[in-house]
């Protein structure tokens, strides 16, 4: 079992993240060229200046209004991001199996980055149960994408405690891991892959066509 | 989703009723599915797909700060009573549904773009608010004033059912009212290659006719070549770009575009109005596939700055005492303006003062978008959910509020009434006709004006 789904199954894990968000990124680009107006209103200046104001925290106004949000927020998709990217566990995994290895974060540090998550995600659960606005919008696929964005960090912070289970655990690990990456390209979390474009898009439209700024 | 807790009075708009009355479900089917197929691309899709329900863009709208933070009236509230249940049940859904699509969208919403400068991703809720109003338009469900004013748009090529003498006659009583002031000032009508068109929005020959008067006078003084066209493509308002009935805003757009070309002028000045802009600057010409406009369309903001800024036109008397100006939004947060309506209101103000939040972070005055032009039936639920921009111009201490747009104009003035604010509300060209300095040569000769 545990070879399965840490041999062939994570194969088939990147496989499928990678070849479907190339393919949603195509397939949103050649939707775009149906309509008249997206390509001709692109600006490369105008695209970098608003993802310069909307990636830097605080860089923009409306970022200031809501101090707290934007912390969290930032703290759990930089933590999301790097933490499986630079932990040790991964890269030992990836050096055993293909002998390429990079700079890895101490496990001290990416257990805190860990918690960083996961805090993040209650968060995220509080505002979603609270926020009559965001209550408004929720569904159950709301809490199913942030439970698949929490599992791979609850159940790795368990694994590295050893605090039960281990193998069994582990294997849950590893499951989650990779079905938060297949979901990516399928669900909303394919925000990560559009995030540039939309930004891109609103901010050359503004700038470039509109004459203004977005941020 | 559960649905949305709406409360609302009741409001009756026959349009909309008799609509809701006559629509099937499978012509609305065919509809939604038309549009979103023929008329829509990846915008679209990547909006709704990336959207990921954090609510944030609440806090940019006005109506849902205005209405102590009632949900139904949150951006993103909007597209999930709206457009993403046409997506999810793929248009199978009934009249009772348009009518309240038509009531978000048309009545509900100024696509003043403030909650996409608030959302993280720049998710363009009033561009998906304007795909649901142009179903709603193919499907008649529009409401009655609205409507009203794009037949006149189809039926005489302006906005207030205004005829081609009263146009005439009104552009010549103006001259002579100009000529009060500075006996030289002429109003010249299809003067081929003058420099300038300049163009207004309908209701200016109906209502606000002395603010033709005032642009002769200013013409005048600073010296400009310019004309006005006789015909037809005189208005460059367009209520149809908001309706959603595009085919007639085409029509508009390239008549008066092509008014322009025939007068063989270098570019087309318009006065204080924005949506006029919007749709001559930018929705006309990328509906046509024009991307740009043939000519160069200059706002009287814009207009004003190079004047007052070139020393062409000269500030003898300031006004005096706290003014304010309203940001109006087509112009401003969606065209830039906003640096140089602050040099122009200092220019000719004592005392300018600015509003909080200021430029394009600025609040709509909840005219705009059409949506004072859906009259009466809903103007309590539209000046009510204005109050929050109430309390900025209140903190100001103004005693006048400068609109340079002609809906915010009418929607300010719909304010100041309602909560009492005793301001007074003026067009920018009014208070430069006061300010500016009129050159000893062309004031009229003491025996002249006995
Ligand atoms: C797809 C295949 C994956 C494999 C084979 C894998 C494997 C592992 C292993 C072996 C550990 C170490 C457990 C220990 O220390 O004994 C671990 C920990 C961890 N993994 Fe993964 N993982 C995968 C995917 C992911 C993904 C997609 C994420 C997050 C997005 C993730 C986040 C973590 C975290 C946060 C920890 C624990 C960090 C800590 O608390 O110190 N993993 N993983
Ligand atoms: C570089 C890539 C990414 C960018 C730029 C990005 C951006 C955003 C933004 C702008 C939001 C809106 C709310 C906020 O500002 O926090 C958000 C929310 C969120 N993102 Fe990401 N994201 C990225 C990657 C990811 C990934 C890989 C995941 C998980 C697999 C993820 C999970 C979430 C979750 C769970 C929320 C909160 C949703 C809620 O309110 O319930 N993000 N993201
Ligand atoms: S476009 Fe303006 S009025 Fe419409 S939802 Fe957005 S902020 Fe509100
Ligand atoms: S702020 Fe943007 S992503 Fe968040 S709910 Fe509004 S439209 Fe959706
Ligand atoms: S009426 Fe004025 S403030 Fe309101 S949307 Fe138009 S330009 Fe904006």
């Amino acid at each position: 079992m545990y070879e399965f789904v840490s041999g062939p199954l994570v194969w088939l894990a990147f496989i499928i993240f990678i070849g479907g968000s190339l393919y949603r990124i195509y397939k949103m680009l050649s939707d775009c060229k149906k309509e008249n107006v997206v390509f001709p209103h692109m600006s490369l200046k105008h695209s970098l200046a608003s993802l310069v104001h909307w990636v830097i925290p605080f860089n923009n106004q409306y970022m200031q209004k809501r101090p707290i949000f934007t912390i969290v927020s930032f703290a759990f998709h930089i933590c999301l991001i790097l933490t499986p990217v630079f932990l040790l566990a991964h890269l030992v995994l990836l050096d055993e199996s293909w002998n390429i290895s990079w700079f890895n974060i101490p496990d001290g540090i990416a257990d805190w980055m860990t918690i960083v998550v996961i805090i993040g995600c209650i968060f995220f659960l509080y505002r979603r149960l609270t926020d009559p606005v965001v209550q408004n919008v929720t569904d159950g696929s709301d809490y199913l994408l942030l439970a698949i964005t929490a599992l791979p960090f609850i159940t790795g912070f368990i694994a590295y405690h050893q605090l039960f289970a281990y193998k069994t655990i582990l294997i849950i690990h590893i499951l989650a891991g990779e079905i938060m990456l297949i979901a990516i390209p399928f669900t909303r979390l394919s925000h990560m892959l559009f995030f540039v474009f939309t930004r891109a898009y609103f901010g050359s439209e503004q700038g470039h066509v509109k004459n203004s700024k977005d941020w | 989703m559960k649905p949305t807790i709406v409360k609302r009075e009741p409001v009756v708009d026959d349009a909309l009723d008799q609509c809701e009355a006559r629509l099937t479900e499978e012509e609305i089917e065919k509809v939604i599915n038309e549009v979103i197929d023929k008329e829509t691309g990846g915008r679209l899709w990547t909006y709704v797909n990336t959207c990921i329900h954090c609510g944030l863009c609440a806090e940019a709208c006005h109506w849902y700060l205005s209405n102590d933070r009632d949900v139904s009236f949150a951006p993103v509230t909007k597209v999930k009573d709206t457009i993403w249940v046409m997506l999810e049940k793929k248009g199978k859904v009934d009249a009772a549904f348009i009518k309240r699509c038509s009531q978000i969208a048309h009545t509900e919403c100024n696509l003043c773009r403030r909650c996409g400068m608030y959302c993280p991703f720049g998710i363009d809720i009033a561009y998906m608010l304007l795909v649901v109003r142009r179903i709603c338009a193919k499907l008649g469900m529009v409401p009655l004033y609205l409507q009203d004013t794009v037949h006149s748009h189809a039926a005489t090529m302006n906005q207030m059912w205004v005829k081609p003498d009263e146009w005439i006659d009104t552009l010549q009583w103006q001259e002579e009212e100009a000529q009060g002031y500075v006996p030289s000032a002429r109003l010249p009508l299809e003067k081929e290659g003058a420099e300038i068109m300049y163009s207004v929005i309908g209701p200016e020959p109906k209502f606000l006719a002395q603010l033709l008067g005032n642009i002769t006078v200013i013409m005048k003084v600073a010296g400009l070549d310019w004309t006005m066209p006789a015909t037809a493509g005189w208005d460059n308002s367009n209520m149809a770009m908001y309706s959603g009935d595009f085919e007639i805003m085409a029509r508009v757009e390239r008549l008066h575009h092509e008014t322009a070309q025939r007068l063989k002028v270098k570019k087309i000045v318009m006065g204080e109005c924005g949506h006029a802009f919007r749709g001559a600057q930018y929705d006309g010409p990328t509906w046509m596939g024009w991307m740009k406009p043939p000519i160069p369309i200059v706002h009287a903001i814009e207009f004003y700055y190079d004047l007052i800024k070139s020393g062409r036109i000269k500030i003898a008397k300031k006004a005096e005492g706290p003014i304010t100006s309203q940001y109006p939004c087509n112009v401003i947060r969606n065209a830039g303006l906003g640096s140089k309506l602050q040099y122009i209101m200092s220019a000719v103000c004592e005392n300018f003062v600015d509003l909080i939040p200021n430029d394009r972070h600025a609040f709509c005055c909840n005219a705009g978008g059409g949506t004072i032009n859906c009259g009466p039936p809903w103007k309590k639920l539209r000046v009510q959910s204005a109050r929050l921009q109430s309390e900025n111009f209140k903190r100001t201490g103004a005693h006048t509020i400068v609109t340079p747009c002609h809906n915010c104009h009418s929607g300010v003035e719909d304010i100041v009434d309602k909560y009492k604010l005793g301001m007074h509300v003026k067009f920018f060209s009014e208070l430069l006709i006061e300010a500016m300095e009129i050159p000893e040569h062309l004031k009229p000769k003491e025996e002249e004006a006995e």
